[in-house]
């Protein structure tokens, strides 16, 4: 909403306060002003000038020579604008004079002639060019004849304003009308509210006369007013009106539009006007459109009409989309002499879905969709009728057809001031709160410590106690809150045993040396399932922004992934990332089966120490490192299985499982995949959160540090490559028994010196018994029958 | 003999005193003091000299043999210190070489928001509670007094799965679960989590973000606690020195409802570019929960009442790093996310 402080002061007295501390007044009372615009910024040394003649400039085409008289000179002035012509009032910015953005008018030559000055378009005067009357819109603006030679264009065109932006929240629509601007800041300023006078001659002949209404819907539209008014000229509205028009952001059009706009402005009542000639039936029904009706509406476009949009018909067709735009078939224009104006509540949740179904918001709708008020409804189709009277010369009809189911009482909150204070936590004196509802002109009355408060119907937004709680509170002021803390007996805090973790995990994997990344849940199709654990159906949204972010992911590896390749391609060639977050997958339930999951990616080098020759690139081994220690912090035992997985390396993947669930996966990824990417060797892991968290956490036991030592041996053998060190370490356990404490791989080998297909692994095993220092002979008899069990199993002793 | 046992001594003393290393200095004990030294054959002689001059010799040599010996150690002492100062020199590294790094990384500056607000309302008896991003319609809307068709629902445009189903808006619908699941009793909580609305990404907005509310449900809850609570987050979150000021504002699921500006933290107030020269800082929203929130959850609205506040993670990290685009938290590049490593303690 946007608000003239020269305007406002039609209806309110604003004290002369300078814009800026009204705005921080009405903001600081709950209207949030977002912008303070001076309509006269910048502006300055700009009059009214005569265009005595008008010639072509011989050196160019699209310049013509003016001779202006700008009141104390005639000068000559070049002028760019095609609709120029001698016989013109106009606006002329002299030498010397300021525009909008610091622009300076100077004497100049153009093309050999001398040009002293600038005449302007109304959007040089920083106009918004979709304000600009249409007959202006492309070229200079025309002042009205008897426009003052040599007088100052700012002050006698009302640009010397100030216009307010509200920025509305939508329980205040009563503040999308000047009056109930004006009725705002009466109760912050404790002004009075002066309304519009309205006072205009009838004709003897009656509305009704030449109009009949039916209403058919009377549920959608309780109440309808009709005023017709005869013999009018339709041309240009005063300035003064054009102005305020475009100061309240409203393109001017002619006297009879412009009047229907600016009641609207100051009523917050939305009017409509027919041409009465157009109507052919001298009739106006308000019905449900029926199935394959059709209406053109003002914007030109051809619309399908569905049975619940409600319209305005001559009793035959569609002429207006009720509460949305009128049909161009009952236009006014510049032939039109006789006017119906129409003014009606209609009821919003009708309003709010035609206008959604059709994707059209005017001023009108957005005003109906949050309900205007009911008791204005009347007033505003008098005032446009005395506006036209004033304006177009016209002759209005006595009376007004009507219409009326409609009720209007006033809603009674009944408070106890005592509520009041329990709820703020204040001690605000009774006579302040009468204040106060006094200022917003809510009628109270007082019984049993009770205040019984009546509601105008323009505050549809109060309903309830708290409503009349906020009331009284922002206007004694929310600074004179005091500061409290809750009294209720304190509880202890804390985070859940998942969140602990969950924190425990970011510790680990950053001192790990990860980054922590977020990306967006919303992905393309084709991403949606890729690198998924578990794929499950998509599932997409209704209504996408793009098909890049239609459907919820189901891995967070893509777009991980899509990170470490924005990083690469910025030339940081190591990078290591990870993020925790959830994947949403379709399950039995109507609810998602949402699933936080972790996902790490890595490439490049895991270890640069540049000068010390020391380097060690990323691979499968660095991944499975960091998951072994990140399950030895939670306590779990995460098996590895050998796997394959689309988009990930076949011999280079392992699943994880917990339990014999499946719950990650790890892998190096595809080189086809690589490549798509633009990436080189790349690491990744994706692994449920919800569930390793699940596996409840054993009691930390404490045992004895040992008081005896341990005794390692080593053996070296010669495998097949396709034996995995795993299953020879199971091996060595269950042959080594209970004294074996550890097995650990300490060499691989697997070149030259070795038979094709073979390998050599070196393990070290330590034996160690908590009772006892052991002897040689006793850790020699152990070994012994490792070794054999070795050789049985087909495993050769290196020499 | 005598006198060859005096030029030995002379001649063994002026080679220890030449020797410049140990090695030298070794060579010299075994060609005087070692088994075929001469000192040692004039010992081996002795046994053809008199009887009774025997310990007379025997005696000079060994006093000879002592001196050799004492100022062979002495001169060792001086050479081995001074062979070790040689080593000393010769390891002698540039200590401005850069040290081998320790590979450390950190968390996204959104969670070190959100953690720290977390932190801060732990510490004052508040729960951290969670809820699904996508969300029925139910408790992201209607339990939240926005029926359908409510002019309010279009402050929030929503991404729908199906018409009962969507991603949540704002973080509000934990509390409503909440209130639902604690059954008419007193709550404290938190809820940080991302949330979704249907805009175009910019410098300024993001189609996903992190939101991070509250919530207080008790007997006796009135505003001022709300305002008590809020300024006790602000001096802890943006210095002892803040002041707050409460704004009305409209939300449909508090009344009355308020927003939170702070004195601007970077000029104190004067106004500067950070407060837009205002010298205040839009931080929150808040309000008294509505009482068709608390009865809808099955409350008593007329024995509890409660306050609730949210914010935006993002908001508060540009605000106090001075980040200049919404797109930097979800691009992850490694060069904006590694300036948040340091500590701010």
């Amino acid at each position: 909403m946007l608000v003239s402080v020269k305007w406002l002061n039609d209806y309110v007295n604003t004290q002369g306060l300078p814009p800026a501390e009204l705005g921080e007044k009405i903001t600081r009372a709950g209207i949030e002003v977002d912008a303070v615009i001076d309509r006269s910024e910048g502006l300055s040394n700009i009059v009214v000038g005569y265009v005595e003649a008008c010639e072509k400039h011989p050196e160019a085409d699209k310049l013509s020579i003016c001779q202006v008289n700008v009141g104390e000179t005639v000068d000559q002035i070049i002028c760019g604008a095609p609709n120029i012509a001698a016989g013109q009032k106009v606006i002329v910015a002299r030498p010397g004079a300021r525009l909008p953005g610091g622009m300076k008018i100077k004497k100049a030559k153009l093309r050999g002639e001398e040009s002293n000055g600038m005449i302007c378009s109304l959007q040089e005067l920083g106009i918004e060019g979709k304000l600009v009357p249409k007959a202006y819109a492309e070229g200079i603006y025309v002042l009205p004849e008897n426009a003052e030679v040599g007088t100052d264009v700012i002050t006698n065109f009302h640009l010397d304003d100030t216009v307010l932006e509200l920025g509305l929240t939508p329980n205040r629509a009563d503040a999308m009308s000047m009056l109930g601007v004006a009725y705002e800041v009466a109760a912050i300023l404790e002004e009075e509210v002066k309304l519009p006078e309205i006072t205009y001659t009838e004709a003897e002949e009656e509305a009704s006369s030449m109009l009949t209404v039916n209403v058919d819907s009377p549920e959608a539209n309780p109440l309808y007013v009709a005023k017709v008014v005869r013999n009018i000229e339709v041309k240009e509205s005063p300035m003064w009106l054009q102005q305020r028009l475009m100061a309240a952001g409203v393109r001017p059009h002619n006297n009879v539009v412009d009047v229907t706009n600016y009641v609207l402005m100051e009523y917050g009542q939305p009017l409509h006007a027919f041409d009465y000639d157009l109507l052919e039936t001298g009739n106006i029904t308000v019905r449900n459109a029926k199935t394959d009706e059709t209406i053109t509406t003002l914007d030109g476009n051809e619309r399908k009409l569905s049975l619940h949009n409600l319209v305005i018909t001559n009793g035959e067709k569609p002429v207006a989309l009720a509460g949305v735009m009128g049909g161009a078939n009952s236009e006014v224009s510049k032939n039109t002499t006789t006017v119906v104006i129409e003014s009606a509540y209609f009821n919003s949740a009708s309003i709010r879905s035609t206008s959604k179904e059709h994707g059209l918001r005017s001023d009108a709708s957005s005003r109906y969709e949050k309900g205007v008020d009911p008791n204005r409804v009347i007033p505003a189709a008098e005032r446009a009728a005395q506006l036209l009277a004033e304006l177009a010369g016209g002759e209005v009809l006595k009376g007004s057809v009507i219409f009326d189911e409609l009720k209007r009482e006033e809603k009674v909150v009944t408070v106890s001031p005592d509520f009041i204070n329990s709820r703020l936590g204040m001690k605000i004196r009774f006579e302040d709160m009468l204040d106060i509802l006094n200022r917003l002109q809510f009628k109270t009355e007082a019984m049993n410590n009770q205040l019984m408060i009546s509601v105008p119907t323009r505050r549809q937004d109060i309903q309830i106690e708290e409503d009349i709680v906020e009331e009284i509170a922002r206007l004694y002021g929310y600074d004179e809150i005091p500061s409290t803390l809750p009294e209720a007996a304190t509880t202890p805090g804390g985070l859940s045993p998942y969140q602990l973790k969950r924190r425990v995990v970011r510790h680990y994997l950053e001192g790990a040396g990860l980054l922590q990344a977020t990306t967006y849940s919303l992905t393309s199709e084709k991403s949606a399932t890729h690198l998924a654990l578990k794929p499950t159906d998509l599932t997409r949204l209704l209504m996408p922004m793009s098909e890049e972010r239609s459907t919820l992911r189901q891995s967070l590896l893509p777009h991980l992934l899509e990170s470490v390749s924005y990083n690469t391609a910025r030339r940081t060639d190591s990078v290591a990332l990870y993020e925790t977050g959830s994947v949403f997958l379709k399950g039995q339930d109507e609810l998602l089966n949402e699933e936080e999951h972790l996902a790490i990616a890595m490439t490049g080098l895991w270890l640069d120490n540049s000068w010390q020759d020391e380097k060690k690139a990323v691979d499968f081994f660095v991944m499975k490192g960091i998951v072994e220690g990140l399950a030895a912090k939670l306590g779990v035992e995460l098996e590895f299985e050998r796997g394959e997985m689309d988009g990930l390396h076949p011999g280079r993947t392992a699943f994880l499982t917990l339990e014999g669930r499946r719950i990650g996966v790890i892998g190096q990824l595809h080189p086809t995949e690589q490549k798509n990417r633009d990436l080189k060797t790349t690491i990744v892991l994706e692994l449920s959160l919800a569930e390793l968290f699940a596996e409840p956490t054993e009691e930390l036991v404490y045992t004895q540090v040992p008081r005896y030592p341990s005794i390692t041996r080593d053996v070296a053998l010669v495998l097949s490559k396709i034996v995995e060190a795993g299953t020879v370490e199971k091996l060595i356990r269950s042959a080594g028994g209970k004294l074996l404490k550890d097995v650990r791989v300490f060499d691989l080998y697997e070149g030259d010196n070795l038979e094709a297909g073979k390998k050599s692994v070196a393990f070290s095993l330590t034996y160690f018994d908590p009772e006892k220092t052991l002897t040689d002979e006793e850790v020699t008899a152990v070994h012994e029958n490792v070794v054999q069990t070795l050789v049985e199993s087909g495993a050769e002793l290196r020499s | 003999m005598e006198i060859q046992l005096n030029e030995l001594k002379t001649q063994a003393l002026e080679k220890i005193a030449a020797a410049t290393d140990v090695k030298e200095l070794n060579a010299v004990r075994v060609a005087y003091l070692g088994k075929k030294g001469p000192i040692t054959d004039l010992l081996k002689g002795m046994g053809k000299l008199p009887a009774e001059d025997r310990p007379k010799m025997g005696a000079l040599v060994n006093v000879v043999r002592e001196e050799v010996t004492e100022r062979l150690e002495e001169r060792m002492e001086i050479l081995e210190e001074q062979a070790i100062n040689e080593k000393l020199q010769s390891e002698t590294i540039d200590i401005t070489l850069p040290g081998r790094p320790v590979r450390t990384g950190n968390a996204h500056p959104l969670t070190r928001v959100v953690e720290e607000i977390e932190d801060l309302f732990i510490s004052m008896g508040y729960e951290v509670e969670e809820g699904p991003e996508v969300e029925k319609d139910y408790y992201n809307f209607e339990a939240l007094n926005l029926p359908k068709g409510h002019p309010a629902r279009d402050m929030q445009d929503t991404f729908y799965i199906s018409e009962e189903l969507l991603l949540r808006t704002h973080t509000s619908p934990v509390q409503a679960r909440t209130m639902e699941a604690k059954g008419g009793e007193p709550i404290k909580i938190i809820c940080p989590g991302k949330v979704y609305r249907r805009d175009s990404d910019d410098a300024t907005h993001s189609h996903q973000f992190t939101q991070i509310e509250g919530l207080v449900i008790g007997e006796d809850i009135r505003m001022s606690d709300l305002k008590g609570t809020l300024s006790v987050f602000a001096k802890k979150m943006f210095g002892d020195d803040r002041e707050i000021r409460l704004r009305p504002s409209f939300f449909p699921f508090t009344e009355p409802s308020v927003e939170m500006d702070i004195s601007c933290f970077k000029c104190g107030g004067e106004g500067c570019n950070v407060c837009k020269k205002t010298g205040w800082i839009e931080i929150l929203g808040a309000g008294m929960v509505h009482p068709n929130v608390l009865e809808m959850a099955g409350y008593d609205s007329k024995r509890l009442t409660g306050f609730a506040f949210g914010m935006g993670p993002e908001r508060i990290a540009m605000l106090k790093y001075g980040i200049e685009d919404i797109r930097h938290f979800y691009t992850n590049d490694v060069r904006f996310l590694s300036q948040f490593e340091r500590t701010e303690v």
